[in-house]
């Protein structure tokens, strides 16, 4: 379920069709893409629109404009297993019921991420929520390829410190 | 007999923890001669297994054995079951400590004559004071190699203390230096100058800042009279009908249950380990626990009025650069009710990584306010408040017999609530924490609540009455002759500075009281 891994036996051209179908990610049973097929990811025991949903849930908690789909799919993978499909599925289940009782196809329908965040802060005090904002914690930002985003450069000991490499070159003050 | 010792060897001295006070006591022992066994929970890591990464570090080295919580501090409500951020390993939580070392103010010793009542709290003067301390301090700076003491030069500062400093001056303060660290500034005793790497919490992959784990540790065992036994859990501490200790029972490495016996034990766990020790030593003889005939054994934890402050700036500071924690600002450590609140407080800079940020910036915190501030993280700079917190009788370590660890002994529970004093005193540090970034152009400023507990003191006070605590002068506790208590749980009061000098102070101390002791035929 590696990263960058374009879906077999789909052209790119049948996989923007499909997922353009299925609002952003959907490809089919058990399989999302991004529309620009930069990342793919094939569920085992949540479905798909599921998953997609939980994807973007997690954008909405943590939302970095110039972090892709591909990291928060990274960050929250973790949960398609026999033991967490249940409670996630109902959890999902729960925010696009809340969607709808605000005249919203879903949740992943609504046109603006400020009426998701209303949705969410609605259920912020749930398990469910504090399970997902709590895992993104470090499902997200402990992701090393994600450091760079942020200017965040990592270990530096096989590097010989900053000693040399900057530690005091500030120059704005 | 030379190190390893029997057993059944009852001449020994037998440390508890390894850390800022057990280690340092091992090995001063060991130097005068004394045979030493040290038990110490966790694993032997070294620099070479320091990894510059922040939760893998703490998944190697932290302390993450159950605890419960309660009370109205944050650290309840975001962090329940991690009250403390401690290390579970030879060497305790100097390896990952930023090495800040500085002294007590002289009134800090006298904190009940110096503030007079304040309601709610329970202040006690130390019977020790600065004049007694002093030649301590000065072997525990010579041991350390403290910077700015004994002719060592300061630190170079980083980016973080540049925007820190140039603050600091925009609004008038005084007192602002690269801080006295027991980090080398230059090659001293051995271990190499500091780098700059920037992983002082997780343990120096350098050697340049002090730790009990690559210094006293093992020149203590090179003598020949220490042994110091790694993942060695003290499970009980047992006395005779004398009343006297004898021994310690603990779980080996293979879970195996062994008993040490010892002419006399001193406990060094940090301050809920220690006196959940003697809580889980209760008998007959001394049915709440051992050496708490005051009652106070478990009480008046203190964990420093911390917090931190992130401010954001229009250009890349870098604050992960470098030392983690890169200077001081003194000015406001006085002791001036004048300001809302007695005693005072130490601000040092301080800066995490991104997984660390994101943890702690504002625990629970979601959405754009929040993310909107990691976007910026290479333009943060950050300081930690550390202030005097005021001792009380409800803040206290008790045992809870509902949560069991894995050898089935109850955990320690840690209850707190800040005290008014507390909180006057850490939003006025916030205030003056956000001028100094908005002094020198933050465009955004945080005041970030405390962490989970890294000073972690007082919960077997040192008194001169035996009513008001659990330890005398030398850290002896007052029912049990042969039995001390060596940490920084004894700390009557907390200062306003970084405790771990005064903890190694204490230790070198009480190292040549108890071999004056031993000697003279007294112990
Ligand atoms: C991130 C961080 C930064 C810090 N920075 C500074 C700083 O800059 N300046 C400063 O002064 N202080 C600092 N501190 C605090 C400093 O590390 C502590 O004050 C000091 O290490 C406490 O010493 P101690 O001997 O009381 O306990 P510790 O050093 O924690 O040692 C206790 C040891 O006892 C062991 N133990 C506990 N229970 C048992 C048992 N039942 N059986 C066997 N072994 C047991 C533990 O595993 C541990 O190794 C920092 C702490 C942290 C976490
Ligand atoms: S910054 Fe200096 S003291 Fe801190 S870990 Fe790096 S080399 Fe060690």
């Amino acid at each position: 379920m590696s990263k960058h891994e374009t879906p077999r036996g789909l052209t790119r051209r049948q996989l923007l069709a499909r997922a353009s179908a299925m609002g952003a990610f959907v490809v089919g049973a058990g399989f999302i893409a991004a529309p620009n097929a930069a990342w793919a990811i094939e569920t085992t025991h949540l479905d798909s629109e599921t998953f997609a949903t939980l994807v973007q849930m997690a954008r909405d908690i943590y939302p970095h404009d110039y972090v892709a789909d591909e990291y928060y799919v990274v960050a929250v993978r973790g949960y398609d297993t026999p033991e967490q499909a249940a409670a996630i599925t109902a959890g999902i289940a729960a925010l696009d019921a809340a969607a709808r009782g605000r005249g919203f196809p879903s949740y992943v329908g609504t046109g603006w991420e400020r009426d998701r965040v209303d949705i969410l802060r609605s259920m912020e005090d749930s398990a469910f929520f504090q399970q997902i904002r709590g895992g993104l914690v470090t499902g997200l930002y402990n992701q090393k390829e994600v450091w760079p985003l942020f200017g965040y450069e990592g270990e530096s000991f096989s590097q010989g410190g900053y000693l040399h490499r900057g530690f005091d070159d500030i120059t704005w003050l | 007999m030379a190190a390893p010792f029997d057993l059944n060897d009852d001449g020994v001295v037998v440390i508890i923890g390894t850390g800022a006070g057990g280690g340092v006591l091992a090995n001063e022992l060991a130097q005068r001669g004394v045979s030493v066994v040290a038990l110490e929970a966790g694993g032997r890591y070294l620099p070479e297994d320091y990894l510059n990464d922040e939760w893998d570090s703490f998944g190697q080295l932290a302390w993450t054995d159950p605890r419960t919580t309660s009370g109205d501090w944050r650290v309840a409500r975001d962090f329940s079951g991690l009250p403390a951020w401690i290390v579970k390993a030879v060497g305790g939580t100097t390896t990952h400590w930023a090495g800040a070392s500085i002294r007590f103010q002289p009134h800090e010793w006298k904190a009940a004559t110096t503030y007079g009542r304040v309601q709610g709290a329970n202040l006690l003067d130390w019977p020790i004071d600065e004049v007694e301390m002093a030649p301590w301090y000065d072997l525990a700076e010579e041991k350390l190699g403290v910077t700015r003491t004994g002719g060592r030069a300061g630190l170079p500062g980083n980016n973080n203390y540049k925007v820190f400093e140039a603050g600091a001056r925009a609004v008038g303060y005084e007192e602002v230096h690269t801080g006295r660290m027991a980090i080398n500034s230059a090659d001293f005793d051995g271990r190499p100058a500091c780098q700059q790497t920037g992983f002082c919490f997780q343990g120096c992959k350098w050697g340049a800042k002090w730790s009990a784990a690559y210094t006293d540790i093992p020149r203590g065992e090179a003598t020949g009279n220490l042994e110091v036994r790694e993942n060695a859990h003290v499970a009980r501490i047992l006395h005779d009908d004398r009343g006297l200790v004898t021994g310690v029972e603990y779980f080996d490495r293979d879970g195996a249950l062994q008993f040490q016996r010892a002419r006399i034990v001193c406990v060094a766990g940090n301050s809920f380990e220690s006196p959940r020790l003697l809580l889980n030593s209760a008998s007959s003889m001394f049915p709440d626990g051992l050496a708490n005939s005051s009652g106070q054994v478990g009480r008046n934890y203190m964990r420093h009025v911390t917090g931190s402050v992130y401010g954001v700036f229009d250009q890349p500071v870098r604050m992960w650069r470098g030392t983690t924690m890169a200077g001081i600002i003194q000015d406001e450590a006085r002791h001036d009710p004048s300001r809302g609140f007695v005693a005072g407080y130490e601000l040092e800079t301080l800066a995490l990584g991104l997984p660390f940020m994101a943890a702690f910036l504002d625990p629970g915190g979601w959405g754009r306010e929040f993310t909107s501030a990691l976007d910026s993280y290479q333009n943060m700079a950050g300081m930690w408040i550390v202030g005097e917190d005021m001792p009380q009788e409800t803040n206290r370590v008790t045992l809870n017999h509902d949560v069991t660890d894995r050898w089935g002994l109850p955990v320690a529970n840690v209850h707190f609530d800040d005290h008014p004093n507390d909180v006057a005193m850490r939003n006025h540090a916030y205030a003056r924490g956000q001028a100094i970034y908005e002094a020198v152009g933050a465009t955004r400023t945080f005041p970030t609540p405390p962490y989970p507990s890294t000073h972690n003191l007082g919960t077997n006070r040192m008194s001169e009455n035996p009513r008001d605590g659990v330890v005398n002068r030398w850290g002896q506790t007052h029912d049990v002759a042969n039995l001390f208590v060596s940490d920084g749980s004894q700390f009557t009061t907390g200062a306003a500075e970084n405790p771990t000098l005064t903890i190694v102070a204490l230790a070198i101390r009480q190292a040549d009281h108890i071999a004056r002791q031993m000697s003279a035929g007294a112990l």
